[in-house]
This record gives C-alpha cells, structure tokens and sequence, in this order.
C-alpha cells in the first residue's frame, strides 16, 4: 500500500512539475482572490488584519477545489482512469497517494498565501507552532476529504459543477476550525486553539480512514 | 388519498397502511391545530409567537431523523450482507423527505426569529448547524440525479450518505465551540418554560410530523420501487432488441416479438437490480 | 491446462444497456482468436469484461482462472488491456510513462529498456511529452508496456489501426512472441486480411452475443458476417447450447 502510494504520488507531483499548471494558474489565483477580497472589504489595514485568518481559510479552500479537480482531470483525459484501475494498484494506495500529493501542493500553496496576507493585510506572524499545527491538520484533513469527493463524481459529466456543492458544504468545519485556531495563534482571540487542533485532527484521521476503505469501491464506478 | 383509492393498488403507490398512516397523520395535524391554536394558552413574554413550538422542534427533528435514516439505509446497502435495493430506495426517499423537513425547520425557525431577534437570520449553533446538513442534503440529491447506471449511482450515493453523517458530529462541535464562544445558545434561550397542555401539544406535533413523514415515506419508496420495476421489465426489453441486432435482416423479429423466455429475463434484470421475484412477476406477466 | 477465457452466457451493461448480451466465447492459452462483427457488436465490451473493467451481470466469466463475478480485480495485473484509448499521461514523457505502468503493475523496471527500443522509442522519442505523440506513436508507447510488462493475455482493441506497415509488421511479431512465450491474445479487429493471418480462430459477434462459429481456416480470406446454415451444428463442443432458444431461431431463419 505505502510502495503505491508513494508511486502515485511520486507520478501526480511530476505531472504537476511537468504542466506547471499549479505554478502557473492555481498560485496566481489564490493571490488575486486574496486582493479581490481586500477590493471586496474595506482597505483599512486594521479591517483587513482582523479577517485575515478568515480570508486565508477560504482562499485556502478555493485551491482546495481546484487541485482536487486538476488531480482527477489528469486521470480522466486519454482513459487514464483505466489504466489506473488495471494496474492492479492498491485502491487505498492509490487514494493515499493522490491525497499526499494534493496535500504537498496545498502546502506550498499555503505558504505562498501566507507571505500574501503578511504583504496585502499586514498580518504579524506570531504562535508559529499553533500556526503550522493548524495548518497541517487542516490541509491532511483538506486533501483526505477532496480526495475521496474527488473520485466519488468523477466519471460523471456533470463533476466539474458537482465537486463544490458536495466538497464545501463538508469542509465548513476545517474552515470554522482552521480560522479560529489561527485567529487565536495571531492574538486575535482568547479561545483555547488547540481544542480546534484536535478537531481538524479528528476530521483529518476520519476521511483518511474513510478514503482508505470507501476509495476501491468508488474508483470501481468512475 | 382519494387519488390512491381511486387508482388501482397494483400500479398506484398507496395500501391499506398508507390510508391508515395518512387517516392518523390527519387527524394529529387536526388535533396539532386545535390544541395549538385555540386552547393552549400564549406565552407571557413571547404572546402567540410561542404557538410555533407546535410546529418548529417536530420538524426539525424529523429532519434529523430522516436524514439518520439515509446514513442508516447507506449503510445497510454497503454492507455486503445486508446490500438490497430496498436500502437505496430508502436512502434515497428519506434524503429527499429530510430535505424537505430541513427547509421547513429554517423556514420556521426564521419566522421565528423576525419578531423575536428582530432579524431573519443569526447564526446560532443549531440553525447553522441545521444549514450546513440541508447543504450536505441537497448536495446528496444532486449526486442521485446524475444518471449512469444504477448501481453505480446506488454506490456512490450509499458512500456519500454514510460520509455526511460522518461529518455531523464534527460540524455539530464546530458550530457548538464557535457560537458558545460569542454568545449562549440563543435559540434555548429563547425556549419558554412550558408545561400542561403545551406540553401534551408538543407531543402531539411530534406524532404528527412522525406520521407526515411515515406517510411520504411510503410513497416515495413505493414510487421508486415502481420506478426500477419499469427500468427491469425495460431491461428484459432491451437485451431481447440487443440480440436482434444480430439479425438485421429479419425485419418481425422486434424487441416486441423477441421470445425471451420469462424465468431468463427475469434472471438477468433480476441480478442486475437485485429483485428476482418482482422482475420474476412482471417477466412472466409479459411473456 | 485451463482455458485463458470462458464466458457462459455472460450479460454485461453499460449504463442500463446490454452491451453484452449473453456471450459465450473460450480461448485456450497460446492461442490467437480474431473478433469480428459490426460497430456497436460488442467487441470492445467484450475485451473491457475480460479485463475486469466491466461487470458481469449474469452467466459466468473466467479468466486466467479468477471468476469475474466474484472479484474483477485480481485479474487486472495479468491481462494488457490496449482500447482505442491509451490510458497514457499528456503530461509524462514516453519513457516517464511506461515506467510508471510498468511499476504499476508490479513488472520490473529493468523490463523497460528493452522494450523502449523494441517499439523504437529508444531514441529522441523517449523524452517527448505524451502529449505531442502522433496516434502511432502514442499506440507503440502504449504496446511497450505490454511488452515490458508480459501479460499471460493481451486483449487488442483494433491494434493496427494508426500503425505504419513497419510498426505493424513489429506488432504481429510481437502477437507471435506472446503467443510462443505461451499467452494468449484476444484482438478485435477490421483488418480482417493481417488479423485472420495471425489469428488461429475467428469468432463473430453481432448483438452482443458471440456468434456460434466454425473453426476458422488459416487463410487470408475474411469470414462472412452471416453465418452459413447448419452453424449451430458445428459448435464447438466447450461452448453451451444457446440459453433460450433465441439464436437457434435466428439461425433457423437465416437458414
């Protein structure tokens, strides 16, 4: 299972390196989401540096969408799904794979966005433990769900415009989690942050779990 | 019901324990009415605002239970034992029931509200939490209607209703420790104290709303069952034209006079939708 | 030794459609049988059931010894499945592709190489993103991981096609090697003149059903699509009788 994960993996970050697309469209996309919302909100510095946690979650989750969709784009083109399902690969390999690299991307996406709301909102990095903590619970628990998601509409025609209905409604923990915790790390608010840790920690091991053993069945029927 | 009494029971969806659902459902909605409007008495603070606690708490909790009856149903149908057709129709009629009731909960829940918080919406833990399932619901029915085949589609929505009441609890916290965080529960502030005949009213709402929804229940299910038969006895139809078109030149040899035998058909349509002895009954009925 | 194939009576939808509607069909091991039939015969579902990709509703289906009604993918790593689509990566190069089909599908790596330069894909082509391959190209990339990867049955969805005389020529020698290396080839094809010549058999389909068929001579003449009279009478004794009477009929009426 982990010798095929770590294929998949090794394979979707190639052709990731390979077409650019992340680099060259899904980057670009997140900093201009982030200056729209700063065109959207008031300019005031203050405004923004308050929001900011919030606005990162949801650009956040908007890439999410999108890688998600570009890592079963790439399976759909030329019957590549085919190829997938007669390799004989461990479904739950294939899963964990898919999802380790749709994780690495939203990392390197998080970072970049993280630099936009340092430069565009004027956030003070501070709590940088329960920053990354946060981060890296939400973005497993991100990838894990967009995962399975992913390959439970592809294969229908209408997947493009199923994908977000059926993917944001069921991160709308990760985001109230992720914005709170950061909210909390930036000095913002009071709260106790890693109470909201361990919740994206739990739903990051449940869709793990669940990818895990629904991924063969769904990747049957795409 | 007078129009299921008037069809035919064999193709209409109604029976005898349909009418006699739809006769109670009836009657408690009456008794719902009379008790909610004339003999309870209003609220001191709230005047006749509070009469909606005969309709809000039932619905919502309908919407819940029926929605943990699809996850119940999902699962049933992905566990290899217990997998049957019967558990999607029930999946699928409760999701579309539950979203029902969820629509209602919101609706009442910010009629509700108006007067009382003077705005339509507030973000309470419960009503946000009840947005979020509605969301995931409506979701749900979306992935239903996609097409494909059937028990592709049967598959896919079993995964996705089990994974949505996996997520109920985690979005039940979520909203919990984010609102609890601002301000209390207001909507349990807002609950009066009640006691004697509202309380016997409130009950009576929920045996209501639990007869309303035993009652769709049963139709939609019984819908849906009729819905695949015609697709089974369409498939017995279809394979009987798939063969002849290895004939092309025999022109009467149709779908129509294409003699499939009925026990064959019925096998096939049968393990293709997990019903022999319905398609068993219509196969042998065609030929 | 255990028949490579054995469909009885094997009913497999697409989408609520019978693409296959009760076929019956046994390849032995070391043997090259030709489909043939019409567009929408079913020939290419046919090929996807015996790869496991497709599910069998009804009848039975055995390949390589796995009972597809029970599990689909225990098969999938011993059979090459080549569609009309090449399950290729736009984005890979060749040889970045084939590795990863190759070790995909638990073959080793050192397989690779040789297979690369088999096809001719050795030199320049090796480092061209898949997705600037003309269609020939794309079909010999797709053929070295059957080469490297060595299936004990190769399923061949119109082979030929898009191939120039040089690279078909390569592709019956590589059919004649996986034959003599003992597997066996199921090949739907319209090419009835090169496929015949390779094919021990041929076998006819029309409505998704597998035609019953003679034994096809090694001749380059293509086999009519109707079959003569009394066809019925020279089923081969491993297939079953016709299951509902149905095909008797319609060779009744031919006759």
């Amino acid at each position: 299972m982990w010798r095929d994960a770590a294929l998949i993996a090794g394979k979707d970050l190639r052709i990731e390196a390979r077409s650019r697309v992340a680099t060259n469209q899904v980057a670009p996309f997140a900093i201009i989401v982030l200056v729209l919302f700063g065109f959207a909100l008031e300019p005031d510095r203050s405004f923004l540096q308050t929001a900011a946690p919030g606005l990162f979650w949801v650009a956040v989750l908007f890439c999410s969408l999108l890688a998600v969709q570009r890592s079963f784009a790439v399976e759909a083109a030329d019957a590549a799904g085919d190829g997938l399902r007669m390799s004989g690969l461990d479904p739950a390999g294939i899963f964990l794979g898919k999802a380790a690299a749709v994780a690495l991307e939203l990392a390197a996406l998080e970072a970049l966005l993280t630099i936009g709301i340092v430069v565009f909102y004027s956030t003070a990095l501070t709590g940088a433990a329960l920053l990354l903590a946060t981060a890296a619970v939400a973005t497993i628990g991100l990838a894990a769900c967009g995962t399975l998601y992913g390959v439970l509409a592809a294969g229908l025609r209408v997947r493009e415009t199923l994908l977000p209905l059926l993917i944001l409604p069921v991160v709308a923990p990760v985001l109230i989690g992720a914005t709170r915790a950061w909210e909390v790390a930036l000095g913002q608010s009071l709260d106790d942050g890693w109470k909201w840790v361990t919740l994206l920690a739990v739903f990051a091991v449940v869709y793990v779990t669940l990818g895990v053993l629904a991924f063969g069945t769904l990747l049957e029927e795409a | 019901m007078t129009r299921t009494e008037r069809s035919p029971a064999k193709t209409g969806t109604g029976n005898r324990t349909t009418r006699l659902l739809g006769a109670g459902a009836l009657v408690a909605s009456a008794g719902v009415l009379y008790f909610g409007l004339v003999t309870t008495p209003a609220d001191e603070v709230q005047g006749d605002l509070v009469r909606l606690i005969y309709i809000h708490p039932a619905v919502s909790t309908m919407a819940f239970v029926a929605f943990g009856v699809t996850a119940l149903a999902s699962l049933l149908y992905l566990y290899p034992r217990t997998r049957s057709w019967r558990w999607d129709r029930l999946a699928g009629a409760s999701g579309e029931v539950g979203v029902v009731f969820c629509a209602l909960s919101l609706a009442t829940g910010s009629i509700w509200g108006r007067p009382a918080w003077g705005v339509w919406w507030t973000w309470d833990a419960r009503l946000t939490l009840t947005a979020l399932l509605c969301a995931l619901f409506v979701g749900y029915l979306a992935l239903r209607r996609t097409g494909g085949g059937a028990e592709s589609r049967a598959i896919r929505s079993a995964v996705a209703g089990v994974l949505f009441a996996v997520v109920v609890p985690i979005d039940h916290f979520a909203t919990e420790w984010w609102r609890t965080l601002h301000q209390g529960d207001t909507l349990a502030t807002l609950h009066p104290k009640i006691h004697g005949s509202q309380l016997w009213t409130m009950l009576l709402s929920f045996i209501a709303f639990g007869l309303i929804y035993a009652w769709l229940m049963f139709h939609r299910t019984r819908l849906e069952q009729l819905e695949s038969r015609l697709e089974n006895e369409g498939l017995a139809y279809a394979l009987a034209a798939r063969r002849a078109e290895g004939a092309p030149s025999e022109p009467e040899s149709g779908p129509e006079t294409a003699p499939v035998s009925g026990p064959e058909a019925a096998a096939v349509s049968g393990s293709a939708s997990g019903e022999s002895t319905e398609a068993a009954a219509s196969a042998g009925l065609q030929s | 030794m255990a028949p490579a194939v054995r469909l009885r009576s094997a009913v497999a939808l697409l989408g609520g459609f019978p693409v296959l509607a009760g076929a019956d069909l046994e390849v032995q091991m070391g043997e090259v049988v030709l489909l043939q039939g019409a567009n929408g015969a079913g020939k290419t579902s046919l090929l996807r059931t015996c790869a496991g990709l497709l599910a069998v509703v009804s009848g039975s289906a055995v390949v390589l010894g796995c009972d597809l009604t029970l599990d689909r993918r225990a098969v999938r790593r011993r059979v090459g499945l080549l569609g009309h689509a090449t399950a290729l990566y736009d984005d890979l190069t060749v040889e970045d592709n084939v590795r990863f089909a190759v070790r995909a599908a638990g073959a080793p790596s050192a397989a690779v190489e040789p297979a690369l330069i088999r096809l001719g894909l050795g030199g320049r082509l090796r480092s061209v993103g898949a997705s600037r391959l003309s269609a020939g190209q794309r079909r010999r990339t797709a053929l070295a991981v059957l080469v490297a990867r060595q299936p004990e049955l190769w399923l061949l969805d119109e082979p030929h096609a898009g191939l120039d005389a040089e690279h078909r020529d390569l592709l019956d020698d590589l059919i004649r090697d996986a034959v003599a290396g003992g597997a066996a080839v199921l090949m739907a094809s319209h090419e009835l003149d090169r496929a015949s010549a390779l094919a021990h058999r041929t076998v006819t389909m029309a409505g998704g059903q597998v035609l019953p068929a003679r034994p096809a001579p090694r001749s380059g003449l293509p086999t009519p699509a109707t079959d003569p009279p009394g066809a019925a009478a020279h089923q081969p004794a491993g297939i079953s009788p016709p299951h509902d009477g149905f095909e008797v009929l319609e060779v009744a009426h031919v006759a």
